[in-house]
């Protein structure tokens, strides 16, 4: 019941892009600074009209490539080719992309207008185009009033508004954004999501979205690019990179996760057999080649994909037996602490309305969920788990 | 409670500072109020030394002795060249020196604050010895060259501490948006960076109509104002100097005033935009 929910929930049809063009490839693209290697050997392609997110912790690498795509950075190996051309050498003013910079970078000494009218400005418009061009921008990104305002006279989601205009009015080939939202506060920040995709809905641009908040890039994107250390560990749309996350670190970055260490025992095709949670023989989607009968790796559940019964649930579901630990009234969900025989805990974000008798500390009750809930990850060196270990990035 | 906490001793105190601040101004301002009185005297020999009584003749008649007025105007287009040259030099050093990181900038930045603490002396022998073996003859150019030399150290550490703050990524955005380098230097870096380069070059025209002993080392035979003054001293000194010296005075003042003036604005620009963020901060929520 949750399963099914949620899903409909995550995918949010967006932009209606055309997944088989491609306006930006980036080709094997890596990056030293010295010794320290941001980006590692980048491999991807977005879409015309695409709505693209990179999505990691700071470090990861992800501005790091949108700066190599602004122009700002040029890669150590790789290319970068834009509309088919190999740009990875030309100048940012000569690349037909423009920026939102993370502090909005407006000219304080022009006024909105000129700030808008910079870029045309540049690039030899002439004087007819800018006065249409400029008003129209001010309207859709509704600032038409606040033309002669200098950036410092304007609010913070004002400021950042201008800058998108800025940024859109040369209709570049890609609009690249880094963490545009970061310095606005919370109520502000969701009601800026929401004018970004009705931006782009309007104008039709690539829009390459840098952000670390999870929730921004599941919300926004077509498709996002989760970043670690400098290599991209997935891509994929926000419901496969949710339900199907390739790695321990994936599944950990977004959303709440249960991640359990166990030993491969089998596989067939795209599931395999796990022993996890205290001998429980378990089953899993597994899309990793690497792992085999008799590998380590990590069984991987959502909370909400939980299900609590005090009767068996049968065999034909996933189902381990624990003890409830701890209970804790959330507003919408109930969340559920378990413990395993072998004191692994397990997280279950159950229905408030759930028909439930009361649990309390100590009840003994039946923790399920469906095989396709589950994924078998390979266990991952850089995040190494023990027994305790419940990632909740809340 | 102390002795010194009681409110009497604390009083004391307080007007013993300000008793000692008052005899530091006066200190410092005696000899400038000194010249600007005795521009209206009228002396009773060829010095202007000891009040005799109120004149106005001086400030009729500025002008009366040409190699004096020569002489500041050969200043002002010494000082105005040296300006020139040592605000664009020092500029761009003082912007190197903060944007870009390079092999040797812990040596330039230890150079470049010699000149200002090196005795003149030794600073006006040296160049009039460099220019002795090249077998340059002393006149504009050299104290051009001997002035700015010293000067591009003062615009540079001016520049350099008025743009530390600099926020480089509007050149980034500036290049974002199509702009070349030339058009971002003149569009967004040079407007923004204004203030620091022009207290820089008022800075060094003021240096460079005041200095005295590295110019008058390298200077030929043309005589700048300080110079001339020097010269004039063994024949006479006339109620003009003091009236071209009141004069400078007063456009200093103006100017430095001015650009107080103009610094006050842009900051309470700045603290109404300050105080307009937080203010506006849900009308834009609306607006959107």
């Amino acid at each position: 019941m949750t399963q099914q929910a949620t899903q409909e929930g995550l995918s949010t049809p967006t932009s209606g892009y055309d997944p088989s063009t491609s306006i930006i490839e980036i080709d094997h693209v890596t990056k030293s600074f010295g010794s320290f290697t941001a980006v590692d050997d980048a491999n991807f392609s977005i879409a015309q009209g695409e709505f693209f997110s990179m999505l990691g912790p700071s470090g990861c690498g992800k501005t790091t490539t949108l700066r190599m795509i602004a122009g700002f950075e040029q890669p150590t190996s790789g290319a970068i080719r834009l509309d088919g051309t190999d740009v990875s050498r030309v100048p940012p003013n000569k690349r037909d992309v423009n920026t939102v910079f993370q502090q909005y970078a407006l000219f304080p000494h022009m006024n909105v207008f000129d700030n808008v009218a910079f870029g045309p400005r540049s690039r030899k418009a002439s004087k007819d185009e800018i006065a249409k061009r400029v008003p129209e921008l001010l309207e859709i990104v509704r600032l038409a009033d606040f033309a002669n305002r200098r950036p410092s006279q304007l609010s913070g989601g004002q400021q950042q508004r201008v800058a998108l205009a800025r940024a859109l009015v040369n209709l570049p080939k890609a609009l690249l954004l880094d963490e545009p939202l970061g310095a606005l506060d919370l109520k502000l920040r969701h009601a800026m999501q929401f004018e970004l995709k009705r931006i782009q809905r309007e104008v039709g641009i690539t829009f390459v979205y840098v952000t670390h908040d999870q929730e921004e890039a599941l919300t926004m994107s077509d498709r996002i690019a989760v970043m670690s250390d400098g290599r991209v560990e997935q891509i994929g749309t926000p419901t496969e990179i949710y339900d199907n996350p390739a790695s321990v670190f994936v599944a950990g970055f977004i959303g709440q996760a249960n991640l359990w260490p166990g030993t491969v025992t089998g596989r067939s095709g795209e599931t395999a057999d796990i022993v996890a949670l205290g001998g429980a023989s378990l089953k899993g989607r597994c899309q990793s080649e690497a792992l085999r009968s008799g590998t380590d790796a990590v069984l991987m559940v959502r909370p909400e994909r939980i299900t609590i019964s005090t009767n068996d649930p049968g065999p034909t579901i996933q189902r381990v037996r624990g003890t409830v630990v701890d209970l804790t009234f959330q507003g919408p969900i109930v969340r559920l602490v378990l413990h395993t025989s072998d004191d692994t805990p397990i997280i279950a974000n159950i229905d408030p309305d759930h028909d439930l008798p009361m649990l309390r500390p100590g009840d003994n009750v039946w923790a399920s969920w469906s095989t396709n809930a589950a994924s078998v990850l390979p266990a991952s060196p850089d995040h190494p788990l023990t027994a305790t270990d419940v990632v909740d990035e809340g | 409670m102390s002795v010194t906490d009681s409110p009497a001793v604390r009083r004391v105190g307080r007007i013993a500072l300000i008793a000692w601040a008052v005899f530091g101004f006066i200190f410092l301002f005696t000899p400038i109020v000194v010249t600007v009185i005795y521009s209206f005297n009228e002396p009773t020999g060829k010095y202007n030394y000891i009040w005799n009584k109120f004149s106005l003749a001086a400030w009729k008649d500025p002008f009366k002795y040409p190699e004096l007025t020569n002489s500041l105007v050969y200043s002002l287009k010494v000082a105005f060249v040296v300006t020139l040259i040592a605000t664009v030099l020092g500029t761009l050093m003082g912007m190197a020196m903060v944007k870009y990181k390079f092999r040797a900038k812990g040596v330039l930045g230890a150079v470049i604050v010699l000149p200002l603490t090196m005795p003149e002396v030794v600073m006006g022998f040296s160049l009039l010895t460099l220019f002795v073996t090249l077998n340059w003859s002393r006149g504009f150019v050299t104290i051009i060259i001997a002035q700015v030399m010293f000067s591009v150290s003062y615009v540079a550490t001016t520049v350099r501490a008025r743009i530390r703050g600099f926020d480089w990524r509007l050149e980034e955005a500036s290049a974002d948006l199509g702009a070349g380098p030339v058009r971002t230097f003149t569009k967004i870096t040079l407007p923004l960076i204004a203030p620091g380069v022009l207290a820089a070059a008022m800075l060094t025209f003021a240096l460079s109509l005041d200095d005295f002993i590295i110019t008058y080392l390298n200077s030929g035979l043309d005589n700048t104002f300080p110079i001339e003054i020097w010269n004039l001293k063994r024949s006479r000194v006339p109620t003009q100097i003091n009236v071209f010296s009141t004069s400078l005075l007063v456009i200093s003042v103006l100017m430095a005033l001015l650009v107080i003036w103009q610094g006050r604005r842009r900051q309470r620009a700045l603290d109404g935009a300050a105080s307009a963020s937080t203010g506006i901060g849900t009308h834009g929520l609306a607006a959107g």
